[in-house]
């Protein structure tokens, strides 16, 4: 609340000779956010350079460096997301794009991405910098999850150490960055969007009305979901499967001043009735809030673009089985995790250098029970932590420095970060000291990581090279779980406080070839990872949940190496006819040359896209093969291999000054009953699809 | 002004020295022995009344935990250091007999004398315990006899057992600790006693208790790092560690074995077999 009153004293003083009525919206539009702090998106770099060809995923080739894929969701200027095939899709369907990007599926809603064959804990996951953390034990619920795409302009996925800006990180880096009108001069624009998919009946409405004045602006969006059971290929109903969601978000900005400006967000989430067709029970909640405020000012001394933000978040989930007729036992599984976080960063510019300063640091509570009801009903429930109220204590410094030469850039990056974790309640401590009887409540880390990212341009040739390492501290689950039971390899997870941090160190090379026509990119990773945190059988010990085939305990393995190579192509055939293709090759073993769990098979993909005027049309084709190195330990089994096809069309009508844009298109044109290696407990994907969607923007 | 600077400082040490001597006369105050126990029960014999206190306001089945002491009527006092035994007996309808009990000895309080009784069986309509004590103060030996209510939980969970065993012995194993349960990596306690004859119980030394907690209501699940309960010949009972991952319904199964590691009482838990015929059961 002090901040809000500081803001509050700010707006005075600044615009106490505008109206009362734009005071009014503003101070509105402060106290919905409650108390956070945020910032304006200066980059334009993905839709200033490559927006043209932004049809899904646009990689950057003429910041060969960054070798960031940015996905493309609704830049404000472009309406380039409407040559999506799919306009109103998911995030999650929209950061399945990515190569680099691979979602474990678990129903239909809420799918968890993995980078490099990397997921949730081995990633920094954020949106607008903001350090967010799943509330569910199970992984129902990725960070992903809980925005829309009507909140966002762009996903920025970056592979490695490229993505350790945000927090320290593995496998690589996804920032959802919200969408935000910036200040324009008497600036409307509202859009109603509409949209409709066959196979599970999902509607799907979204308002947006964007207001932007010469020194204030503010968005405002709502999106809402409901779909029913899908179905599989073939027809087969997939039970379970429904949900139902929607999600409002306010974006406010002020300019003080030339130099300064003030930001604020703020996000509420909630889905309901959501099913898991893969896992044994399913989630009746699944909220959010998350918000902020954000200052920022453009110089600060000898620096430049200094930012600021405070940020906050709470998440509630609860899981519950009532809707399952057959289950062993009734159970109820609600968690919360609430961050709190800061972050403060400046750039420095020096002749060749450009650097980037940045501290961060980031609270978190983590807590997760389970309370089962035996059958018996004159037993009384049986009530344990699952999550035993973790504290984590982030604080983190982070260095970069893109260095320029003529044709080339080397960009260094390090990061130093300190974490302390807290088992807070001491049902739950005891609880873990079942298993680890000299374990401490308290326990700190430091975690580390640099790289070196040298790339050159040497005629039609763009080449890269990197080498990196980095360590990161075991996730809640790993470090103090207890029972948390994986439907995947059917076993009870039991949390490792002696873990020791994981490492990587990491080689990546990347070529590109590109003329007027042609553009083809090879690029891989290696992964090597000593003390690589995995969860292994221990024999001996009882299983608690019902049914299951024993339990595992996270242990550090003496390492793992995961290797990724990608291929990529496009092809101009016309001026308005493209063919795109990719094709990726991945591997994951451990020291005992044992196969990783969800490591994708060679995955393939191809689109043909053609567009004139305001006419967009595209045939993809994607597939993978099937499964080889899969591993039975790990709950793997063989997935088969599979192609499936997708046609989509798009065209733009101009009522006046308004835009009617439509889009329809089917999915999985033959009805191919398939299901893939990231499919938990292999359910199948979705049938048939049409969709169809209505965009009609005012102003 | 400078001696001021230096006399405040001792000013401030007397006064908190003094300060400090006062906080210790306070402590003199008397303190209630029993202040934080119960009156079970209350026998008035001989000009006297035996106060006969517990953490409960009943005798329960199973182990319990007493503190007697006795007033002289005539003075209002109570008599310092007495001389106190006990001998319950349950009447049944064809027999009679005791149960495993400790000597009663002073406590830190000379007033108080402490000691445990472990009623393997509660009374009931037509059968009832009597407790006899007997006492000696100034050299002259007093008796006083009551019958008392021994009762069975209301929860009908099984903290004692009494029960043949494969050596043709009678035995009584009672569950000492823990008194409330947790989460947690429970001390366990439990005294096993044999029965000599009717009326005499003796402490078993040197036998062994394996332990297996399970939940019956979830799958009859086991808990890891338990400890089997070893003999202790300080308290003379056996002592183990208990794990309990959740909070529910429990079942402790357990296996007694003697000396020689031969089964007296007691299978082992299996996929076929959910329990031991010897067991503690308890919710929380």
């Amino acid at each position: 609340m002090k901040y809000l009153k500081d803001i509050g004293g700010l707006l005075y003083l600044n615009f106490g000779h505008s109206n009362n009525l734009k005071l009014l919206s503003i101070a509105v539009a402060f106290l919905i956010s409650t108390a956070g702090y945020s910032q304006e998106e200066t980059s334009k770099e993905c839709t200033d350079t490559c927006s043209e060809q932004c049809s899904g995923v646009c990689t950057d080739s003429l910041k060969i460096h960054q070798l960031n894929e940015v996905l493309i969701i609704s830049p404000k200027k472009k309406l380039a997301y409407q040559r999506e095939s799919k306009p109103l899709s998911s995030v999650d369907e929209y950061l399945e794009k990515s190569q680099q990007v691979t979602m474990i599926k678990r129903g239909a809603y809420a799918w968890e991405p993995t980078i490099n064959n990397m997921a949730s804990e081995r990633l920094s996951v954020t949106i607008d910098g903001m350090r967010i953390f799943a509330a569910c034990t199970d992984k129902m619920d990725p960070v992903t999850s809980y925005v829309d795409v009507s909140n966002l302009s762009k996903v920025t996925v970056a592979s490695g150490q490229k993505g350790s800006e945000h927090g320290a990180c593995i496998g690589g880096a996804i920032d959802l960055k919200l969408d935000k009108t910036g200040f324009r001069e008497d600036y409307l624009k509202v859009s109603i969007e509409d949209g409709f998919e066959s196979n599970n009946q999902q509607m799907i409405i979204g308002a947006d009305v964007n207001f932007s004045e010469e020194k204030f602006f503010i968005d405002a969006d709502v999106i809402y979901r409901k779909a029913e059971n899908y179905t599989a290929g073939g027809g087969e109903e997939v039970l379970y499967s429904q949900f139902e969601k929607y999600n409002l978000s306010f974006n406010g900005g002020l300019l003080l001043d030339e130099e300064r400006k003030l930001t604020t967000t703020f996000i509420f989430d909630e889905a309901r009735d959501v099913g898991y067709p893969s896992l044994p029970m399913d989630v009746s909640l699944a909220r959010a809030f998350i918000y902020s405020v954000g200052y920022e000012q453009l110089h600060l001394g000898a620096f430049t673009n200094w930012e600021s933000k405070l940020y906050g978040n709470s998440i509630t989930h609860i899981m519950d089985d009532s809707q399952r007729p057959d289950v062993p036992i009734r159970m109820d599984m609600p968690g919360w995790s609430d961050t709190y976080g800061i972050y403060s960063q400046a750039r420095l510019k020096q002749e060749k250098h450009n650097l980037l300063f940045k501290v961060d640091g980031f609270y978190n509570r983590s807590l997760a029970e389970m309370t089962m009801y035996p059958n018996d009903s004159n037993q009384s429930a049986m009530f344990m932590l699952t999550w035993p109220d973790v504290r984590t204590l982030n604080t983190g410094v982070y260095v970069e420095d893109n260095i320029a030469f003529e044709k080339a850039e080397l960009k260094l990056a390090t990061r130093i970060t300190y974490q302390n974790n807290l088992v807070a309640d001491e049902f739950g401590l005891n609880s873990l000291k079942i298993f680890y009887p000299d374990m401490d409540a308290a326990q700190n880390r430091f975690l580390s990581s640099v790289s070196a990212q040298y790339s050159k341009k040497v005629n039609a040739f763009d080449m890269s090279i990197g080498i990196s390492y980095a360590s990161r501290a075991p996730s809640v689950s790993e470090g103090f779980g207890f029972y948390l039971f994986n439907s995947s390899d059917n076993h009870d997870y039991i949390g490792n406080p002696e873990l020791k941090n994981e490492q990587a160190i990491e080689f990546n090379g990347a070529v590109t070839f590109k003329n007027e026509k042609l553009k083809i990119g090879l690029s891989g990773n290696v992964f090597r990872m000593p003390n690589y945190i995995i969860g292994e059988v221990e024999t001996g010990l009882s299983t608690m949940t019902i049914g299951a085939d024993g339990v595992k305990i996270y242990k550090n393995l003496d390492n793992a190496t995961i290797t990724n190579v990608m291929f990529n192509s496009e092809y101009k055939l016309t001026k308005e006819l493209k063919v795109t293709s990719g094709v990726s090759y991945h591997r994951g073993v451990d020291s005992d040359a044992r196969n990783l769990p969800f490591i994708s098979p060679i995955a393939y993909g191809s689109t043909l896209a053609y567009q004139k005027n305001s006419f967009y049309g595209a045939v993809e084709m994607q597939g993978a093969s099937k499964q080889i190195n899969f591993n039975p330990t790990f709950g793997e089994n063989q997935s088969k291999a599979y192609t499936i096809f997708s046609l989509s069309l798009g065209k733009t009508f101009y009522i006046s000054k308004n835009q009617l844009y439509t889009k329809a298109g089917v999915q999985n044109i033959f009805d191919k009953y398939y299901s893939t290696y990231a499919d938990w407990n292999n359910i199948p994907r979705m049938g048939r699809n049409f969709h169809i969607t209505l965009s009609y923007k005012i102003g | 002004m400078k001696t001021i600077k230096y006399l405040f400082p001792i000013l401030c040490l007397v006064l908190s020295l003094t300060s400090c001597s006062t906080d210790d006369d306070d402590n003199n105050i008397e303190i209630n022995p029993v202040a934080d126990l119960m009156m079970v029960k209350s026998i008035t014999a001989n000009n006297h009344t035996i106060e006969i206190y517990g953490t409960d306001n009943q005798f329960n089945l199973g182990y319990n935990e007493f503190s007697i002491r006795i007033k002289n009527n005539a003075t209002d006092t109570y008599f310092e250091n007495p001389t106190i035994s006990w001998v319950p007996v349950m009447h049944m309808t064809s027999m009679s007999h005791s149960c495993p009990r400790s000597a009663l000895t002073i406590s830190e309080f000379s007033t108080v004398a402490n000691g445990f009784i472990i009623f393997q069986m509660p009374g009931n309509d037509t059968e009832y315990w009597e407790l006899t004590i007997t006492y000696e103060i100034d050299g002259t030996s007093y008796e006083a006899m009551e019958k008392i209510s021994v009762v069975a939980p209301a929860d009908s969970m099984k903290r004692v057992n009494s029960f043949m065993g494969a050596d043709d012995s009678r035995y009584v194993l009672a569950m000492v600790k823990p008194e409330n349960p947790d989460v947690m990596v429970n001390d366990f306690t439990a005294a096993l006693y044999k029965m000599e004859n009717m009326m005499t119980f003796t402490p078993v030394a040197d036998y062994m208790v394996g332990v297996d907690p399970r939940m019956p209501g979830m799958g009859n699940h086991s808990s890891p790092n338990n400890e089997d309960l070893t003999y202790n010949s300080d308290s003379q009972m056996y002592d183990g560690k208990l794990s309990l991952t959740m909070t529910g319904y429990w079942k402790v199964n357990l296996i007694l074995y003697n000396a020689d590691g031969d089964v007296l009482k007691g299978e082992e838990v299996t996929e076929t077999n959910m329990e031991s015929s010897l067991y503690f059961d308890f919710e929380f």
